[in-house]
């Protein structure tokens, strides 16, 4: 492959990451507030199915990118609702609409099936798209992919250089705390929500008007990646900066599997696919084996100087997550 | 206490009616006759005995599932790695198969023994889970869904690679298995009874390990208060590991009956989404094992139906997803909502 | 700032928590609250601080009556708590938590938080890193935070809940230093605490809580002996009990050591012998609790054996005790002891030693019919756990321990009963007692406590009293050492352990 080629497939990684980027950062963002949003991958399908069919209707991007954001704060709404006031399981609910939102997807879509919408165009960024290397991959890209890039930053300038972004912080680690410190946690979880599900929702249109442009109903191909986007969240720790890179990883292994396909002929495309899951599980095994009970048992027996080390290590491995993450909030 | 039972009996129904409502208005919105659906639903699955038997054939490994899961349920565990252990009991079912289908067995006892592959499969699998839970602290929904992946993934290794068709690897699946190896039927009803029974069996099995042993009372009481089931003596963390054993061996065997009743090889999407249906099942029943078997009855009669619509109506058959799964979710947020208005907490 | 409480009443269910009481204090003073657990001062505080609202009552700051229904409208009008858990965000910075809860922009101003921080900091003599992350502070160091924060924020009243619990002698000692310095400054600081010497030594006027009465309000110089009868009311008869230890010793402790993130308490010894019943006095927080959870094997200890007979208990989990016979009682019964959603004939046979696969449900609703009958608890063998009241729930958690048993661990077994349930449950209790049964109770009623125990251990900021036989002690004795007075001197003041968490 030549460096050129090697450039563009690179510059493709981050084009193809867009999407699960939204949803990480998204989902990054509803579960500091403390809420769990297990939809995604209906909520994935179903604004790339509505903003599709809202591009195609009208014509216009904006709308249809605007529809699908719509529609993943919406259905973040449902599962913040039930959460705080009806208390019912954030994780039952999640489930629930994940499996109804990918069904609603396609039957509502039916109608959409290989018809030519529109989709987005490469805007190369003037003048920066010269710069060597750098400029191929971060400047020759579209309008979404920029606002992907833009967004990590955004997100991450938030949450920890803002003082609402602390207070979001402070709910999301101890709502008990921040009510006395005058939050009103419930209110803010409901925005968090539907603004972390906005973003996400922007995951779908992206698929359905930039990446995968069109809409194929169950061979889309776009059913699983809802639960990626929740499994690099946590791998990200909670963090966008962290998260960005576990989407990148992602994104690169699902490249790496593409190109090693010649190379590797007996092993099918579909497993290098999904070589990155054990990958996750294996990460998420170490970031949580520090919490282990019998961790912290064979870790009192060793000598003083070793289990420093290796409780620095396991800290700096360690994705805590927000620690009311799925926990109502009663201000009793 | 009476008038406590019809007022939950009440919001019950208007759940149902909502989730109807709904559906109608999803209906409308594709421009679709809404009687003409529900009419041509209804007739897909009664109208003759091949669409009845489909419809029993489609509740066996359903019923499997919900068995399972309510299991997990009563345990407190979200055992969202189902699909992963149905996949992992239908390739050890197949790796059985594959291994005796030369041998000089009779063709019964080798789909008995791919039976006990398949149930030593999905069991293995949700111990793996139950093991990252247990030892690894990994959240059984995140480690369930990445070994999903993972099992599919094996599951397309084996059927493009090792187990592939020869001269053309398909992701179609394998080769077809010889009909010796075929659960069998009564003539030209694509129904086993052996399947029915094994599916009715586990349904009677986990109702009475529930509701009738000292092992489904402990494992409720760590469902539902783990602190004071320990201190009363129950071995949690071994109880939690259990359910998943059991739990994975129910869905290894739902993933035999697909290999050996249904599908006869192993095909990617083997496990048809079942997992995910039982556990909308365990919540529409509210995890009470004796409707069970009707609800999985009603869910499956629902899918069956929903062949019709593509067919007569030039419409996705996921309407019958829709239908399943709004119900579910009106009635969870229905009686969040009639605890909200009528219990003080 | 002024603060006046004018006829605060309180009640929770048929608990007057707070009965009528009035309060005026003057600013610039240190104002102590004493009363023993139940008395009604934490009631008081939220009240104060905005966490529930009074049902009768009013609050004047400056002669202004003023509505405080929030924790937010409290520090709003210069009224600011600090919780014995100081209510922080452990895995933030200390200049985070610092900053977070203040309006302002949309930037966290850092820079000009941290010169503010350091100049409070400075003045109080705390010295804190604003860069540390609050999860590897001590208690003490997170105590400054909280005051330096609430300082920041304009706080003119300042509540301390039992701040001395768990801080070193040096942080104390920084503590009432920055507390004497506040008052000085014109602050009004409400010093809740149950340790007399402190109170004593601190403050310019005692209050005395009991029962939700305010029954007395006095001015230095401090009389102990008022203090404590105040605080525990008079003499109280004592019952007739078993002659103590039969001299066949069933357990022994040898120089227990154990700890948690707060305290440690080291070098307990005790013989426990048949039939006995040993009462564990103290406030909450000092480590009786802790040190009953130990011997329960629910709790590593760090040090020290546990031995029955000459069988080394030591080390082994919860269940090997529990098949062993000794049996613990949690005082949370429904988060710990009863599994809310299951009836009671569930957990008779969830409690019973199961006799083979299936249950056999009849059996089961007799033997539940049957404890329901022996113990006299309210309640049919189908009525679910929760749905019972807290008696009945405290009778069934007793019906569930096996027979016999060689040991009881009760942790606060009448809390919030009746009387009647109360005298019951001691009968029952007794009953076992006579079976050969010990038993080892933590109770903050201190009439429980002379009234049943045989030997009585105190426990006092993490030091625990040699076991002290009941025929020496009265009430006030026995306020007193809950009070932190009359305990031998220790070698130096830092006989307190403080723990540092670990990074």
């Amino acid at each position: 492959m030549t460096s050129i080629g090697l450039l563009i497939s690179l510059a493709g990684i981050l084009y193809g990451a867009a999407p699960i980027m939204f949803g990480v950062i998204g989902e990054t963002i509803t579960e500091r507030a403390g809420i769990i949003n297990l939809s995604m991958n209906g909520t994935i399908l179903l604004s790339a199915m509505v903003g599709f069919a809202v591009a195609y209707g009208t014509g216009s991007l904006l709308l249809g990118f605007l529809a699908g954001a719509l529609i993943g704060g919406l259905v973040a709404l449902v599962v913040a609702f039930s959460s705080i006031a009806l208390k019912q399981s954030q994780v039952a609910v999640g489930f629930v609409l994940a499996v109804l939102c990918l069904n609603l997807s396609y039957f509502l879509g039916h109608a959409y099936i290989s018809k030519n919408g529109p989709s987005m165009n490469i805007l190369p960024i003037a003048g920066l798209d010269k710069i060597p290397i750098l400029g191929t991959l971060f400047f020759r890209q579209d309008l979404m992919t920029y606002f992907s890039f833009v967004i990590i930053f955004l997100t991450w300038f938030w949450i920890y250089r803002t003082r609402p972004g602390l207070m979001l912080r402070g709910i999301g680690e101890r709502p008990a705390a921040a009510y006395v410190r005058g939050a009103d946690v419930n209110r803010l979880r409901y925005i968090y929500t539907f603004l972390g599900g906005a973003i996400a929702g922007l995951a779908g249109p992206t698929f359905s008007l930039d990446v995968k442009a069109g809409w194929a109903g169950q061979l889309s191909g776009l059913d699983g990646y809802g639960w990626i986007v929740l499994s690099i969240t946590i791998f990200g720790g909670w963090n966008p900066f962290r998260a960005a890179f576990g989407v990148y990883l992602f994104s690169f292994l699902q490249w790496l599997g593409l190109v090693l396909q010649p190379v590797l002929p007996n092993i099918p495309t579909q497993v290098l696919q999904v070589a990155p899951f054990p990958l996750m599980i294996l990460t998420l095994l170490l970031v949580n084996i520090g919490n282990a009970e019998w961790i912290n048992r064979m870790m009192a027996t060793l000598p003083e100087g070793t289990r420093r080390l290796v409780a620095r290590l396991l800290r700096a491995l360690r994705a805590s997550p927000p620690a009311s993450l799925g926990v109502p909030f009663d201000s009793e | 206490m009476k008038e406590n039972q019809w007022l939950k009996i009440g919001f019950q129904l208007a759940a149902i009616v909502l989730a109807l409502l709904f559906t109608t208005l999803v209906l409308l919105m594709a421009g679709a006759s809404p009687l003409q659906a529900y009419l041509n639903v209804l007739e897909g699955i009664f109208s003759s005995t091949a669409d009845i038997t489909n419809v029993l054939a489609a509740w066996i490994p359903l019923l499997l599932t919900t068995s399972g899961v309510l299991i997990t349920f009563a345990a407190g565990l979200w055992n969202i790695g189902i699909e992963g252990q149905i996949m992992l009991g239908a390739v050890f079912t197949t790796g059985a198969l594959r291994l005796l289908e030369n041998s000089s067995l009779v063709g019964g006892w080798i789909i008995l023994l791919g039976f006990l592959a398949g149930l030593l499969g999905g069991a293995l699998w949700g111990a793996l889970a139950g093991v990252l839970k247990t030892f690894g602290g990994v959240n059984e929904i995140f480690g369930g869904l990445g070994l999903n992946f993972v099992a599919t993934a094996f599951a397309l290794y084996l059927i493009i690679g090792p187990w592939g068709r020869p001269g053309i690897a398909s992701t179609s699946g394998t080769l077809l298995f010889p009909t010796r190896l075929w659960l069998p039927t009564p003539t030209n009803v694509a129904l086993s009874p052996w399947a029915l029974v094994v599916g009715i069996l586990s349904a009677v099995l986990v109702y009475f390990l529930l509701r009738g042993t000292y092992f489904g009372l402990r494992l409720k009481a760590v469902g539902k208060n783990m602190r004071a089931a320990f201190l009363l003596g129950v071995p949690t963390w071994q109880y939690s590991m259990y359910a998943f054993l059991l739990c994975g061996a129910f869905a290894g065997l739902a993933g035999a009956v697909q290999v050996t009743a249904v599908y006869h090889r192993l095909i990617p999407t083997i496990s048809s989404g079942y997992g995910f249906l039982g556990l909308l099942v365990a919540m529409l029943i509210n995890y009470q094992a004796i409707w069970a078997a009707p609800i999985a009855l009603f869910y499956a009669a629902l899918n069956i139906g929903g062949i019709q619509l593509p067919i007569v109506m030039k419409m996705d058959s996921s309407l019958s997803g829709v239908l399943q799964g709004i119900l579910v979710l009106f009635v969870l947020m229905v009686e969040g909502a009639r605890q909200r208005l009528f219990e003080k907490r | 700032m002024n603060v006046e409480l004018k006829d605060i009443h309180k009640t929770f269910g048929a608990v007057h928590a707070n009965a009528g009481i009035s309060m005026d204090i003057p600013g610039g003073t240190i104002q102590g609250i004493l009363g023993e657990n139940g008395a009604g001062k934490s009631t008081l505080m939220k009240i104060l601080s905005g966490f529930i609202r009074a049902d009768q009552g009013e609050i004047l700051l400056d002669g202004h009556p003023v509505s405080i229904h929030s924790p937010a409208d409290a520090i709003r009008n210069g009224v600011g708590m600090l919780h014995q858990d100081p209510l922080d965000f452990p895995p933030l910075r200390v200049i985070d938590n610092f900053i977070l809860g203040r309006s302002g922009g949309l930037l966290p101003g850092e820079g000009a938080a941290l010169q503010d921080f350091k100049k409070l900091a400075g003045q109080f003599g705390f010295s804190l890193d604003p860069q540390a992350y609050v999860d590897s502070l001590t208690v003490g160091e997170r105590q400054q935070l909280e005051i330096l924060r609430l300082i920041w924020l304009g706080a003119r009243v300042l509540i301390f809940d039992e701040p001395t619990t768990g801080i070193s002698a040096q942080q104390k000692v920084k503590l009432f230093a920055a507390l004497r310095l506040l008052a000085k400054q014109g602050m009004t600081v409400l010093f809740v605490s149950h340790k007399l010497e402190d109170v004593e030594g601190l403050c310019d006027s005692v209050v005395v809580l009991r029962q939700g009465y305010l029954v007395g309000s006095v001015k230095p110089p401090y009389d102990t002996h008022q203090l404590v009868e105040m605080m525990f009311g008079k003499e109280v008869t004592l019952g007739a009990r078993s002659a103590g230890c039969a001299g066949e010793v069933a357990f022994s402790l040898r120089n227990l050591a154990v700890e948690d993130y707060r305290l440690h308490i080291g070098e307990i010894n005790l013989d426990i012998c048949h039939g006995e019943v040993i009462g564990l006095a103290g406030m909450e927080g000092s480590g009786q609790a802790l040190f009953l959870r130990a011997v329960a094997g629910l709790v590593r200890t760090v040090g020290g054996q546990i031995l029955r007979g000459d069988r080394d208990l030591t080390g082994r989990n919860y269940h090997f005790y529990k098949r062993g016979g000794v049996a613990f009682l949690p005082a949370s019964r429904l988060e710990e002891g009863l599994v809310a959603g299951l009836n009671l004939t569930e957990h008779v046979i969830l409690a019973e030693e199961a006799t083979g696969f299936s249950i056999n449900w009849e059996k089961g609703r007799q033997l539940a019919q049957s404890r329901i009958t022996e113990f006299n608890i309210h309640g049919t063998p189908v009525n679910t756990v929760e749905s019972l009241s807290g008696g009945n729930q405290q009778r069934t958690l007793l019906a569930l321990m096996r027979v016999p048993l060689d040991l009881m661990l009760l942790e606060h077994p009448t809390r919030g009963l009746d009387i009647e349930s109360t005298i019951y449950i001691w009968n029952k209790l007794k009953e076992r007692c006579q079976q050969g049964t010990s038993i080892l109770f933590v109770s903050s009623d201190l009439d429980e406590i002379l009234q049943y125990s045989d030997r009585v251990l105190v426990f006092f900021s993490g030091r625990v009293t040699p076991p002290l036989d009941v025929s020496t002690l009265t009430t006030e004795k026995l306020g007193e050492l809950i009070g932190g007075m009359g305990w031998p001197e220790s070698k130096n003041e830092a006989s307190v352990h403080e723990r540092k968490p670990v990074a």
